[in-house]
């Protein structure tokens, strides 16, 4: 079975049978936005959402993650978490997906991240495919993030009274098998679904003012362009942008003692490239100094660096850091300011 | 060989776990610098190459990144030599004989001593800079019929801040290494040089298609360093330095290190000019 499907009103008993296998992460309502949360109770899930304010990120690479104990006299170590526990990612927008595929090429890179890893070991997911924009910050389409690209156990796609899934992992499989009310998709399901991706052409459109490849020539080109400038005279290094971001990854490391002050945690907590120290040695030189540096590197991290070491780019098109901006910096206008600044170049 | 196969499992399976070193020596080199001797568990060897460096852990004061100054040739321990500038070295410098602190690594890219093999070397060392051209110039000295003529210029601010003086004095004695010295303030005991580093370079002897010019120190010495190199027709790839970043992990993930696309705690710390060359605008060291 490659396709099934299920009908709407047998969502939630689904759903209830997902949750009995593992924790169950979902996006439900926090008052205008939304957010990733356990689920008690399945009416509390949203499938209509728009990106939530933090991506599911918080779950397989923990803002505050613990490393290992330690003991100062005698010195020792230990391991700080005993065990992984399995966990569905469900109703995940396609460009999540796309930054937990970011996530698992820079964790898996010599030297692996061990933390990383068991987390990702122990995930499901369950994507759900938009039909429409969820508003105007997202630019998934010029990323290529609008419709599935592999990465999930599971896609649903809404067809109208039912959803069609794709199973596209044993895990995915072991989730549809042997339930009555789900049923292998027919030849009538198949075209439906063909029916509904032809719709969504007419819907999304490319975002950037020109192809990606472009996008990535344009950046190779204006390091030194004033967009930069512009950029960073607005930022206010408040690192919004990257904690919403589905493919940042910087971190900072601290201990916390116990009250004995003998023993204690390390941990990793998430830092931002934003932020005013970020380069900066004891000595006092501070390698990233300006604003207009910092989002310029954030930029290049999302559309030149990783393409040339892995061939992809950081950029999901979530639109969560031009939503989030206390400057109304926005990601299209930017890039769309250095495509202009190029043809005006030629 | 085996101690460094251990090692590298370590990096693979903890990589954030830091190993028991034991301080077996300590003592203030000058009034700001001190020197650590350190003995790993089990007594392994660091098994590092001259120019990596280990995170060094502190329980409560997290860690830091410090350049190894011993050469993987000296058997038994590993030496660093740490300024007090912060919260963290301040801690380590209280420390002493007996001690215990964490070891991580050695993570980076050392000296490429492999290429150096058969070339002259032209060390030149600002400051600080000495602390990890010490291993690699201990290196060359137990392997010296490996390497060409040795030219060592040292540069600091003051004679005070000279650093590792018994040892460079017998550097001196050493009929096959040259060596000259130079500070920017002298007092009345000073017999040497004054002036910037820089000002010794234009009167070395080299040949520079057979020369490998290696150069510690801080940003602002690279720039008008590699100028004065470049004078003297040294091929990019052959002019060698040792960049400083701040670095939370080693492992090329927490960021810190990034120059542009480049973790330099995994690719680096040590880069030729070529690679620096390649650099767009962010990189300090690179001559304008």
């Amino acid at each position: 079975m490659k396709y099934a499907v299920i009908k709407k009103e047998d969502l939630n008993k689904w759903v209830e049978h997902l949750k009995k296998t593992a924790r169950l992460y979902a996006p439900k309502k926090k008052e205008n936005q939304f957010i990733f949360r356990p689920i008690k109770d399945v009416n509390e899930i949203t499938l209509k959402y728009i990106p939530t304010i933090l991506p599911p990120k918080k779950y397989y690479y923990p803002q505050k993650e613990k490393l290992f104990r330690f003991k100062i006299k005698p010195f020792k170590t230990a391991k700080a978490i005993k065990a992984f526990e399995e966990y569905i990612l469900f109703a995940v927008h396609t460009c999540d997906i796309a930054g937990i595929q970011c996530m698992d090429v820079i964790f898996r890179e010599g030297p692996e991240d061990p933390n990383y890893l068991n987390r990702k070991d122990k995930m499901t997911i369950i994507g759900i495919e938009c039909l429409e924009y969820c508003d105007k910050y997202a630019n998934c389409t010029s990323m290529g993030n609008h419709v599935p690209r592999g990465g999930y156990d599971l896609m649903m796609v809404d067809l109208g009274e039912k959803f069609i899934l794709h199973i596209n992992s044993e895990k995915g499989e072991r989730l549809v098998h042997g339930l009555a009310y789900i049923k292998e998709a027919d030849e009538k399901d198949m075209l439906n679904l063909e029916r509904v991706r032809e719709a969504k052409k007419k819907v999304f459109k490319e975002e950037f003012n020109a192809s990606l490849i472009k996008v990535y020539e344009t950046f190779d080109k204006h390091f030194a362009s004033k967009v930069w400038q512009d950029v960073g005279r607005r930022c206010v290094a408040c690192g919004n942008c990257t904690n919403v971001c589905p493919t940042c990854y910087c971190f900072d490391v601290m201990d916390e003692m116990e009250l004995s002050l003998n023993q204690g945690m390390r941990y990793r907590i998430w830092n931002s490239c934003q932020m005013d120290d970020f380069a900066k040695v004891a000595g006092g030189e501070d390698f990233r100094k300006g604003r207009d540096g910092r989002q310029r590197h954030r930029y290049y991290r999302k559309f030149k660096y990783p393409v040339d070491k892995f061939n992809r780019y950081f950029c999901t098109g979530c639109g969560r850091c031009t939503r989030t901006c206390m400057a109304q910096i926005s990601l299209v206008e930017t890039v769309n300011s250095l495509l202009a600044e190029e043809g005006e170049l030629r | 060989m085996i101690d460094r196969e251990i090692l590298l499992a370590k990096i693979k399976t903890t990589p954030y776990k830091p190993m028991k070193g034991k301080i077996i020596e300590a003592r203030m080199l000058t009034e700001k610098e001190k020197f650590f001797r350190i003995e790993l568990e089990g007594k392994i060897n660091l098994s590092h190459e001259p120019g990596q460096f280990v995170m060094v852990s502190i329980f409560g004061f997290t860690e830091a990144p410090i350049s190894i100054c011993s050469s993987p040739t000296d058997k038994g321990f590993f030496d660093l030599t740490v300024r007090n500038v912060g919260v963290f070295t301040d801690k380590l410098h209280k420390l002493g004989r007996g001690d215990i602190v964490g070891i991580r690594g050695p993570f980076g890219i050392g000296f490429p001593i492999d290429n150096m093999f058969g070339y002259d070397i032209l060390i030149v060392a600002g400051g600080l800079g000495i602390v990890p051209l010490r291993s690699l110039i201990r290196y060359i000295m137990h392997h010296k019929n490996d390497f060409g003529h040795v030219q060592i210029l040292i540069g600091c601010k003051t004679p005070q801040e000279l650093l590792f003086k018994e040892e460079t004095k017998e550097w001196m004695r050493r009929s096959e290494i040259r060596m000259n010295c130079t500070v920017d303030r002298a007092d009345p005991d000073w017999h040497g040089n004054i002036g910037l580093i820089t000002t010794l370079i234009p009167g070395v002897d080299i040949i520079p298609a057979r020369t490998y010019a290696v150069v510690v120190g801080p940003p602002i010495m690279y720039r008008f360093v590699i100028v004065e190199l470049l004078k003297k027709n040294i091929p990019d790839h052959q002019i060698i330095v040792s960049l400083e970043r701040r670095m939370r992990c080693g492992l090329g993930k927490c960021g810190h290190c990034q120059v542009e696309g480049v973790y330099v705690c995994q690719s680096g710390p040590v880069f030729n000019y070529s690679q620096l060359r390649s650099f767009k605008g962010e990189c300090h060291e690179k001559a304008v």
